[in-house]
C-alpha cells in the first residue's frame, strides 16, 4: 500500500513541476515566438504588399476580436497617412489550409496586394501562387464588393494553369480576408488613426 | 572496473558513439543530415535533453519507485524537449522550420531513454553528467560528420550559419542523390564500414 501511495505521489509532484515549469517558459517565451513567427513567415509578404511605406509595418499593428477569434492588422502609412491596411485570409487549397495576407485601402475600397503566407501546395506547381508576381499583381486594385472567384467559375481571377485548385484556395482566402475587414470596418479605420504621424 | 569521470565522458565520443557503435538513434541520424548545419543543431538540442535528463534522473534516482520509472524518465525528458522546442521557436526559428517534427521525437530516441534507464538511474550525479555530455557530444559529431559528407557531396559547399562556403570548383557535378533519403542510408552504411575497420583489434 506505501508503494502504491509513494508512485503517486511521485508521480504528481513530477508532472506538477514539469507543467508549472513549461507554463513559466511558454509565458515568457510566447512575445519573441510571436515576432519570430512575423518575421519569417508573414513578414516578408506584408513587407512587399506595403512596399514603399514609411513606417514598419511589423511593428505598427493591433489586434481585433473577430468574434471568438483574435485577429492581426498590419498598418502601412503612405504620404504620412495610415492609407492601408494588411489582414490574413485562410482558404482550402490542393494540399490543405493555405492563408494569404491581403493589403487593403479602406478609402477606396480595393485591395493593395496579396501574398500567400503558408501553405502546403505541390512545390512547382500550386506553390508557384507564392511566388508568382503576375499571378499575385493581378489581385492589385481588384475592387472588395466585387467578391474573388476564378475565372471558370464566373469570376475575374486568373488561375494558375495547372493549378486551379490552388487559385480557387487563394480566392477563397482573399474573399475571406475581404469579408472580415467589412465585418470590422468601423473598428480598422478608428485602429489605423492611431499611427498616423 | 568501475571507470573514472574522464572515462565516462570520453567512451560517448568513440567507443559507444551512438549512432556508429550502438547503431541507436537513426531517426534524426538519417532525416535531418542534409546539411552540416541541420546536423549540429539537432545534435546540439539532443545533447540538452540527454544532460538535463541525466542529471535529474541521477538526483531523483533514490526518490522515482522502481515500478513507474519509465513514466517518470518520459515526464522528465517530454519536459525538457518541449523546453528546447520553444526556445529554439524563440530564438532559432530558421532552424525550428528545418528540423521541424524531429524536435519533439526527441521524447522518442531511445538513446536518451537509453541512458536514463541504463546510466543515469543507476550512477551518482557528476558520472551521469559526465556520461550525458559524452554521448550527447558524440551525437553531434556523427550528426555533423555525416551531414557534412552529404552536403559536401550533394551540393559541393558546406553551409554555416546561412553562409554558403563553396568548397569544391564550380565545375563540380553535385550528386543530387547525396542529399535525397537513400543517400543518407549510403553513406551512414560507408561510415559504419569505416568505423569498423579503424577499430579492428
Amino acid at each position: 500500500m506505501g508503494e502504491m501511495i509513494k508512485m503517486v505521489v511521485v508521480l504528481t509532484i513530477l508532472s506538477s513541476f514539469s507543467g508549472g515549469l513549461l507554463a513559466a517558459i511558454k509565458d515568457n517565451t510566447a512575445e519573441q515566438i510571436e515576432n519570430q513567427q512575423l518575421a519569417f513567415v508573414k513578414g516578408p509578404a506584408i513587407k512587399a504588399i506595403l512596399e514603399g511605406s514609411e513606417n514598419d509595418p511589423i511593428a505598427d499593428r493591433f489586434k481585433l476580436m473577430d468574434g471568438d477569434v483574435e485577429r492581426s492588422f498590419f498598418v502601412g502609412v503612405f504620404n504620412g497617412k495610415p492609407s492601408a491596411v494588411c489582414l490574413e485570409g485562410a482558404g482550402k487549397g490542393f494540399g490543405g489550409d493555405l492563408a494569404v495576407m491581403v493589403g487593403v485601402n479602406p478609402e477606396e475600397g480595393n485591395l493593395k496586394g496579396i501574398g500567400m503566407t503558408t501553405h502546403a501546395e505541390t512545390p512547382g506547381i500550386g506553390s508557384r501562387a507564392a511566388t508568382d508576381e503576375a499571378f499575385k499583381a493581378q489581385f492589385k486594385g481588384m475592387a472588395l464588393a466585387d467578391g474573388f472567384k476564378v475565372k471558370g467559375d464566373g469570376g475575374q481571377v486568373d488561375a494558375l494553369s495547372g493549378a486551379t485548385v490552388t487559385t480557387r484556395g487563394v480566392a477563397i482566402a482573399v474573399t475571406d480576408a475581404t469579408q472580415v475587414f467589412q465585418r470590422l470596418k468601423p473598428q480598422i479605420e478608428e485602429q489605423m488613426k492611431t499611427f498616423a504621424k | 572496473m568501475a571507470k573514472t569521470i574522464a572515462q565516462e565522458f570520453t567512451k560517448g565520443l568513440w567507443d559507444e558513439i551512438a549512432p556508429f557503435r550502438l547503431v541507436l538513434g537513426l531517426c534524426p541520424v538519417l532525416a535531418v543530415t542534409k546539411t552540416v548545419e541541420n546536423g549540429i543543431g539537432m545534435g546540439l538540442a539532443t545533447t540538452f535533453v540527454l544532460l538535463c535528463s541525466n542529471l535529474l534522473v541521477s538526483a531523483l534516482r533514490k526518490v522515482i519507485p522502481p515500478k513507474v520509472r519509465i513514466a517518470c524518465f518520459i515526464i522528465i525528458i517530454a519536459t525538457f524537449v518541449t523546453v528546447v522546442e520553444l526556445v529554439m521557436q524563440a530564438y532559432a526559428y530558421p532552424l525550428f522550420l528545418k528540423l521541424g517534427i524531429f524536435i519533439p521525437l526527441i521524447v522518442v530516441n531511445c538513446i536518451v531513454l537509453g541512458r536514463s534507464e541504463a546510466f543515469a538511474s543507476k550512477n551518482g550525479l557528476v558520472k551521469s553528467i559526465a556520461d550525458g555530455l559524452g554521448i550527447g557530444i558524440g551525437f553531434t559529431l556523427s550528426l555533423a560528420a555525416l551531414g557534412a559528407v552529404r552536403e559536401l557531396f550533394g551540393t559541393g559547399m558546406l553551409t554555416f550559419w546561412e553562409k554558403p562556403i563553396q568548397i569544391f570548383p564550380s565545375s563540380f557535378e553535385p550528386f543530387t542523390f547525396m542529399i535525397e533519403a537513400p543517400g543518407a542510408f549510403v553513406v551512414l552504411g560507408l561510415m559504419l564500414a569505416v568505423m569498423n575497420m579503424v577499430g579492428k583489434k
